[in-house]
Parts: C-alpha cells; structure tokens; sequence
C-alpha cells in the first residue's frame, strides 16, 4: 500500500489557522513598520514626484494629459507590484529558508496550504498598502482628484495577489538569495518599462506590445489608468479576468512547487 | 471510563509498521516497524543517513512514504496528521526560534498555530518559562540568548500545546555539558509527568541515560531493539580493554593467539571484549610503551558492532 498525503497537485485550500500566520507576519511588521514603509513608498513615490515634474515639465501633453497625471497610474502599480515581489521573495524566503520559520510552522496542525495562503495573502496585503500609499500621494499633491479613484483600491488588490503568487513561485525555486536577482533583473524590470509605466505602449513595436500585453502588470496599468484620468477602463471584465486567472494559475503552480520542495 | 477510551489508553504512543520510503533511486527507509507504549522514553540510534530523521518526518505527516502504516497517538499517519500534530510537540534538529520576537512572543505565537487563545496561551507562559529556567528572559530577544537557553525555550514551546508525546531531533546536539544535562533534567520531568518522549541522537550517554528502549537503525532498518542494558548484554562481551600506544599493533601481532578476547581494531585502538578483563591486562604487563583503559562495555561499544566502525562516505 502506498501513500502520498493530499497530492502535490491538489488546489490548496487554507483552513482558519492561517490567520495565525499572518498574524505572526503583522506582528513582526508592526515592530519595523518604520523601515519597510520608507523603502516600499518612498522610492516608487520619488520616481513618480521625480520623473513627474522633473522629466515632466520637458514633455508635451501624453494622451493629452501633463506627463505626471499619466505617469500616476504607472507608479501605483510599480509600488504594488514591488511591494508584493519583495516581501514574496527576499522576506518569504528568509522565513522559509533562513530561519526556518516555515518549518517550524509545519510542525503544528497548521498545515503547507495555511502557511502558503497566508504568506501570499500577507505580501498581497503589504502591496496594496504599497500602492495605496501612492494613491494618496496623487490625491495630496492634486495629480488627480477624480471620483473613479475610489474604485483603485479593489483593483490594488487583485493586482496585489496576482504580484505575491508570481514571486512567491520564484521562492519556491530559490537556492538562496541570488536567485532573486534573475526574478527582478530579467522578469521585473522589462516588465515595469515595456508595460506602459513611463511611456504608452503604442510606442513598442506591435509584437513586442502584444507579448507585454499578456504579462499581469499590463492588465493593472489598463484597468488603473482610465480610473486616475476620470474615466471607467473599455474593457474591465478582461483585465479582471486576466489578473485573476494569472493569480489562480500562480498560486496552484506555487503550491505544487511549495509541496515538491517541502514536503518530500 | 468508556471501553472506547480503556482501548485508547493502552493502544501504542507510536506505531510504525513495514515503513519504506525512497528519494528516487535511493532507499532511505526500508520496511522500519516499531511501537512506543505510553509514558515511555524510546531512542532512536543511528549513523547519519541511517534514516532517522525520515522516520520523524514521516510520523508527523510531513514526507509521503512508498509502503507501510503508521499510527501516532490512535491517528493514522498521514490521513489524520493534522489532528496528531495537535497533540504533539517537536523540537527540532537546528532552532528555529523567531529572532524578531521576544521569548514571551515566541511561546504566543506558537501557541496561536495550535488555535489557541492568546489568554489560553498566556496563562501558560509562567508555567512554561519556569520550565525552561527562563522566568528572567521573558522580555529577552533571542539573539540575547545562548545556545542552552535557546534550546530550553524550543523545548518549553514544543510544550505549548500540552502534548501527549513529544518528539526531539538530536536533542543536545551542539550544546555544552552543562547545558545537555539541564536538558537531560527537564526531559526526565517530563517522562515523571507521563509524558511519551521519541528521541534521536547519536549520543550513546544520552541513549542510556533518558530511554527506557533504544531501536537502533542503520540503512533504513532496524538491527537491534531493546532497553540499553539487555541490548548491551546480549551483544556484546561485558569487558572491554583499550589497548593504544606505538607497539599496540605488535603487541597484538604477539599476543593475538593467546588472547581469550574478541579483538577488533579501529584507528590506533585495539579493543579486547572479554568475559573476563585479568587474562588480557596480564598480557600487557611490561609493555610500557602502551597505555590502555579497562571497562564495562557500553553504549557505544554495542553501536559500533551494530553500525560498523568504517568511515561513511554519505556522513
């Protein structure tokens, strides 16, 4: 007779135990709250005020609004989807390997999908605080004040989790720290300048426009720009759809992964 | 006391039957069987890569298996793993304590992955902290604490859910004489409260102090079962003469024929297990050129006939 315990393949399912773990994560949080705000905010927030006036002022009008205001919904999602890669990465691994928080963890009845749900729900949430914060930098400094900014937030995040599941598929293969390194430099960084952060992307060349297009960052940039400039995204439902199927695909491959490397 | 609750009273702590498990090619555990009797302290002895820690993984659900059964407190393993874990505490091979938290925090938190109440798990936290001698580091960050003091709050935390059976991966591994019998003490509390305690170390004086009976295991099975002293009785000679120095091989060279002893070499050291030690000391009288040591067979005596003294590549 042989036995696997609930297949590695299996979708992973969290029981009420997981918000121990992310209580555990807040704890922690709230005693560097401090340090991790500066370099989640600050440094998406200098790029917006930096390039937005600076870079700004030597611009025309882009898609007939001054640079900053395009640029607004750009940086949101650049804050978003920093704040999710780095705690998914550098933060759940140092957890997972380093100081083997993970595997104190499994032996409790919590249970690989508690503590997977938990770190991905948890870096989602330090995401939408990342791009929540730059919101309010567009209110104060009256880049934008439209109505349809409320509807940001909900955007943020779904965007959020769909950011946390993809980097957290990148822990799962990690060996160490290094490995990151290819995470940011060879997925992350293309994606933010060909995604239509800083620049439309009609500017691209058709297919490498199209490929860009399939990558999550565009749908949030899509769905958030309308939303900054006072008006409703064409087609929401698609690029709702596409977040959250990347992030349904990504939190199922991150579990399988998770499971292969931890519970073999 | 219903008959449902008698049953589970005397039904085995641990149950492990015909346990294989392989990485790929390789066999790590191969057809294990052992059972552990409430309120007893069982050793597992091995060389590393012996499979003991797989052992360990397995009984908490945490590794699936090729074939065999297992039971951990009446749940089959790993169906009801969850519900085992829940009455179960762990201390692991390496800390792994939470270095942003204090102690206090840390007994908290970990109590939370149990569902427990933060007024629940406070209530226990004296109690807990007097256990480990750490009443005065309450508010300590661990970086703060050393080595000793890090593994008594692993183990007060491996407590923090009242467990049943409680399950320690090289105990004192890494830590000084002083702080392995602190250890040693609070263990032996432990198993005057009732508790059932499952151990690993390859530690033979800690085998012989703490467990009551000792599976020792080597490339996957089981080759020898049984409390320290009748294991010791049963395989080995109840002498040993130590027999080292320059002239020890010649010494032997000359005198092996004579010897009433089973000689065996490792490294520079000849060991002599005998019935009786005098015939092999009177052999050795004049050689002033060797030293050697005369004992009651032990421990690590019987560890080494069972494992073999050569060098493992894999250790």
């Amino acid at each position: 007779m042989s036995f696997a315990p609930a297949s590695r393949w299996h979708w992973p399912r969290p029981s009420r135990l997981s918000l121990a773990v992310l209580r555990r994560n807040f704890l922690v949080w709230r005693k560097t709250a401090a340090t991790t705000v500066l370099g989640d905010v600050l440094d998406p927030m200098v790029v917006l005020l930096a390039l937005g006036y600076g870079l700004g002022k030597l611009l025309p009008a882009i898609e007939g609004v001054p640079y900053i205001t395009f640029l607004a919904a750009g940086s949101i999602c650049m804050g978003t989807l920093y704040g999710a890669s780095f705690e998914a990465t550098y933060s759940a691994f140092s957890r997972l390997q380093v100081q083997r928080t993970w595997e104190g963890m499994l032996n409790t009845p919590l249970s690989l999908d508690d503590v997977l749900w938990a770190e991905i729900l948890w870096a989602a949430t330090k995401a939408f605080k990342s791009g929540v914060a730059i919101l309010l930098v567009v209110l104060l400094f009256d880049i934008s004040r439209q109505p349809t900014l409320a509807w940001i937030p909900f955007v943020l995040m779904l965007a959020g989790l769909t950011f946390a599941a993809l980097a957290i598929i990148v822990t799962a293969l990690a060996k160490g720290y290094d490995f990151f390194m290819y995470y940011f430099t060879l997925v992350m960084t293309p994606m933010v300048f060909l995604s239509g952060v800083f620049f439309p992307v009609n500017q691209l060349p058709a297919g490498l426009a199209a490929v860009m297009q399939c990558l999550p960052l565009a749908p949030a940039i899509n769905l958030i720009r309308p939303l900054v400039l006072g008006q409703l995204p064409a087609q929401p439902m698609l690029y709702v759809a596409q977040l959250a199927v990347t992030a349904a695909l990504a939190i199922w491959l991150a579990s399988v992964l998770m499971h292969r490397r931890l519970l073999r | 006391m219903s008959v449902a609750a008698q049953s589970v009273a005397s039904a085995p702590a641990v149950w492990v039957q015909g346990l294989f498990k392989r990485f790929g090619e390789k066999a790590i555990v191969e057809g294990l069987s052992f059972r552990i009797q409430p309120g007893e302290c069982y050793g597992l002895l091995g060389p590393n890569g012996a499979g003991k820690t797989t052992t360990l993984r397995a009984l908490l659900g945490l590794t699936p298996f090729d074939a065999g059964q297992l039971e951990v407190l009446g749940f089959p393993v790993p169906r009801q793993s969850r519900q085992a874990r829940a009455r179960i505490g762990v201390v692991p091979q390496l800390d792994n304590l939470d270095p942003d938290f204090t102690v206090e925090e840390n007994l908290l938190v970990f109590g939370r992955y149990f569902g427990l109440s933060d007024r629940q798990v406070r209530a226990r936290i004296p109690a807990l902290l007097d256990f480990a001698a750490l009443s005065g580091k309450r508010a300590a960050r661990i970086n703060e604490l050393s080595g000793g003091m890090k593994r008594r709050l692993t183990l007060a935390r491996a407590l923090v859910n009242g467990p049943d059976l409680i399950v320690l991966d090289e105990p004192t591994t890494g830590l000084d004489p002083q702080a392995r019998h602190l250890v040693w003490e609070r263990l032996r509390e432990l198993l005057a409260r009732g508790k059932t305690i499952l151990l690993t170390t390859h530690f033979m004086d800690e085998a012989e102090r703490l467990c009551g009976r000792l599976g020792v295991i080597d490339h996957g099975s089981m080759v020898a079962e049984g409390a320290p002293r009748e294991l010791i009785a049963q395989h080995l000679e109840p002498y040993v003469v130590e027999v080292y120095g320059d002239g020890a091989m010649q010494w032997l060279d000359a005198h092996r024929g004579e010897l009433p002893a089973r000689v065996e070499i490792s490294g520079e050291t000849v060991f002599c297990y005998a019935a009786a030690p005098e015939p092999v000391v009177r052999a050795l009288q004049g050689h002033h050129d060797l030293r050697y040591l005369q004992r009651p067979a032990n421990l690590e005596d019987l560890f080494l006939r069972l494992t073999g003294r050569g060098m493992r590549e894999e250790a």
